[in-house]
């Protein structure tokens, strides 16, 4: 009898600790693995380009380079530089993202040696006339978002996790996000991004992963498919370089006028 | 014997680059294919009706040191069908940059710009107006200048000495959007008996605190722009011989950036031959994402632009209001249109522009840009410059290929 009791009190103890993370607690503890996973790596060089298509076909490309600095217990800090198209040569645009308040940005007009400084609420607005929009690009805080724990799958043969992602910002262009994120990178091989309507807008899927400093998990290529208006984009990470030592004063508005 | 030897690191290094410009990835820049059409005959049978022009400037840039050194030459040549003062030639930059941790220099021929507001631009000082390349002042001429920025935590403090003198240009006898009597540019009149030789100097501190943008700057030396006296040219025509006189002008320069709002103020103070007044620069900007179930932005700017010297102003915009529309398309062509008017507040005079732009594959934009002018009166000294143009509706179309 006492023994039954103690089994029984034993076994609703357990069963209270799996039972206990919710759906939500548990995306949100994947979401937190997934951030600490991709911590320390200090600074990073890229070169990218981007190939956007019409509904035609009809191709048109951006190349760009870009640094950006980790910043601990905050947002990113990041420069861009454009190569292509010719006409855009030369601007720059830096941005300090932080996980609650708005971000700050520049942009850096060449012909007219300008600094301006630009509004950050159009988070849902497209990055360069591509299919991806500044919110989809810019660095993934964990408090961007509130998490939803969907299932264990597969896809493509490999393991993930499929979570809902909620954007905590009122400008955002999405309802919601479904990531499906590798259970051994930790990173997400394909997002569905539902507008303001709550309808499917665009697919991601990212491809060609390669490990950097034997820990970071960086995509070579990003597919973003738009289903609403059959536009598309790919974007090319062509290089990725860690550990430059960058420092914040590369990331001010003197190096933002002096990029090239 | 320390500065002798940086002397010849330098000289040694733009030899070295000399030789490296065979490197064809060091060049960029455009050449562009301009045509003007005005709609009314202008007062004088000297103008045309129809101009057409062209113009190239081409851009080397050659960096080492990882970026801490860089040299970039920038010259600019344009040549007009009639206007005789319109074609001509420019060298935009040619300068050195170092960069150390906690500064910059800079010495050569440069272009900086001051300021945040959009309908003018009355902080920016640093260069003179290359007024025949287009009558709303943004295209600069080449400034020689020293530049050293310090950088630190409190901001950047950024100190120029400017050794030489910079006149601005004016159109021709051929030329339109002109005075009825030309500007004479050979014969400057000059308060400083130093001339175009007089050093000017000038301080810019920025500052970013949170959602504040903030520049406070003065300058010292000779204004930019000219007031004029009537005279004789060679031939014994009468003319207008610009004047430049000494300035003191103390500049502040604050953008407040508010979610979608952006707030801006420019105010300068100037003193000028024992004259001090004050004009100011004061609005916002809004912009509306995603318009008309699109991606597209719409932008509204409206400015309020004051000058405490009123109808003696020597700018027609005293007491003004600027109304402006931007509309972005956000596409792969980078499709833009920014339609605007300026509006006396005290009577009927307006002037209207529109600005549009596109890219067309990947390395040619065509833009558009129409000017009109109406209501204007000569009914006082702050309206003469701009009743000058009253007859100078015009449209542009310009097409340009990157390479």
């Amino acid at each position: 009898m006492m023994k039954g009791l103690i089994l029984l009190f034993s076994l609703v103890a357990f069963s209270g600790v799996t039972f206990a993370e919710t759906a939500e607690e548990k995306g949100l503890a994947i979401a937190i693995e997934a951030d600490k996973r991709d911590q320390g790596w200090s600074d990073q060089a890229t070169a990218s380009k981007m190939i956007l298509r019409n509904s035609q076909g009809a191709e048109s490309i951006r190349e760009m380079r870009g640094k950006a600095l980790e910043v601990e217990g905050d947002g990113d800090k990041s420069l861009i530089i454009f190569d292509t198209p010719r006409d855009v040569r030369g601007t720059a645009f830096l941005s300090f993202t932080h996980t609650l308040k708005a971000d700050e940005q520049w942009l850096y007009l060449p012909a007219l040696k300008r600094v301006k400084r630009i509004s950050s609420s159009n988070k849902s607005g497209p990055f360069m006339g591509s299919e991806f929009a500044y919110e989809d690009i810019s660095s993934q805080e964990v408090a961007k978002y509130k998490y939803k724990f969907i299932k264990n799958d597969k896809f493509n043969g490999r393991d993930v996790f499929i979570i809902e992602r909620i954007p905590q910002y009122k400008k955002s262009g999405y309802t919601k996000q479904i990531s499906w994120l590798d259970k051994e990178m930790y990173q997400p091989l394909k997002i569905e991004f539902y507008d303001r309507k709550k309808s499917l807008l665009k697919t991601l899927t990212q491809h060609e992963y390669k490990k950097y400093l034997n820990k970071y998990w960086r995509p070579s290529r990003l597919e973003m498919v738009n289903h609403q208006t059959k536009k598309s984009t790919t974007l090319l990470w062509t290089s990725y370089k860690f550990k430059n030592g960058f420092k914040s004063r590369d990331f001010d508005r003197n190096s933002l006028k002096r990029a090239r | 014997m320390d500065s002798d030897l940086k002397m010849k690191n330098v000289l040694i290094s733009i030899l070295f680059v000399c030789s490296g410009s065979l490197w064809a990835n060091e060049w960029s820049g455009n050449i562009a294919l301009e045509y003007r059409q005005y709609s009314h005959d202008a007062f004088s049978s000297s103008q045309y009706n129809q101009y057409g022009s062209v113009a190239i400037q081409p851009e080397w840039f050659h960096e080492w040191e990882g970026g801490k050194q860089s040299l970039t030459f920038v010259p600019f040549t344009r040549w007009d069908e009639h206007d005789e003062e319109r074609t001509h030639s420019d060298i935009r930059e040619l300068s050195w940059l170092k960069v150390f941790d906690e500064s910059e220099l800079r010495v050569g021929i440069r272009k900086v710009f001051w300021g945040v507001s959009e309908s003018q631009h009355l902080v920016d000082i640093i260069n003179q107006t290359d007024l025949v390349e287009n009558m709303d002042g943004e295209d600069k001429l080449g400034q020689p200048m020293i530049n050293y920025a310090l950088i630190n935590h409190w901001g950047t403090l950024d100190l120029f000495i400017l050794p030489y003198f910079r006149e601005r240009t004016f159109p021709g006898l051929n030329g339109r959007l002109r005075t009825s009597i030309i500007v004479d540019t050979s014969n400057p009149i000059y308060e400083s008996s130093d001339k175009e030789n007089h050093v000017d100097y000038a301080a810019r501190w920025t500052h970013n605190i949170g959602n504040w943008d903030i520049g406070l700057s003065h300058f010292n030396g000779t204004s930019r722009d000219p007031s004029f006296v009537g005279g004789l040219d060679s031939s014994g025509n009468p003319v207008l011989i610009p004047v430049y006189n000494l300035l003191q002008q103390t500049g502040l320069d604050l953008q407040a950036t508010m979610d979608a709002w952006l707030w801006k103020v420019e105010v300068v103070n100037r003193e000028i031959k024992d004259n001090r007044y004050t004009a100011a620069t004061a609005g916002f900007e809004y912009t509306f994402n995603g318009v008309f179930e699109s991606t597209s932005d719409l932008g509204l700017v409206m400015e309020y632009l004051y000058d405490d010297r009123r109808l003696a102003a020597t700018t027609p915009f005293e007491d003004d209001l600027m109304l402006g529309l931007r509309w972005t398309k956000n596409d792969e062509q980078d499709t833009s249109l920014l339609v605007g008017m300026i509006a006396d507040v005290d009577d009927e005079s307006r002037l209207y522009s529109l600005e549009a732009s596109r890219r067309l594959g990947e390395s040619w934009k065509l833009n558009l840009e129409a000017r009109l002018f109406s209501g204007l009166k000569n009914n006082n000294v702050s309206n003469q410059t701009i009743y000058a143009l009253r007859k100078d509706d015009f449209v542009q179309l310009e097409l340009s290929y990157y390479f």
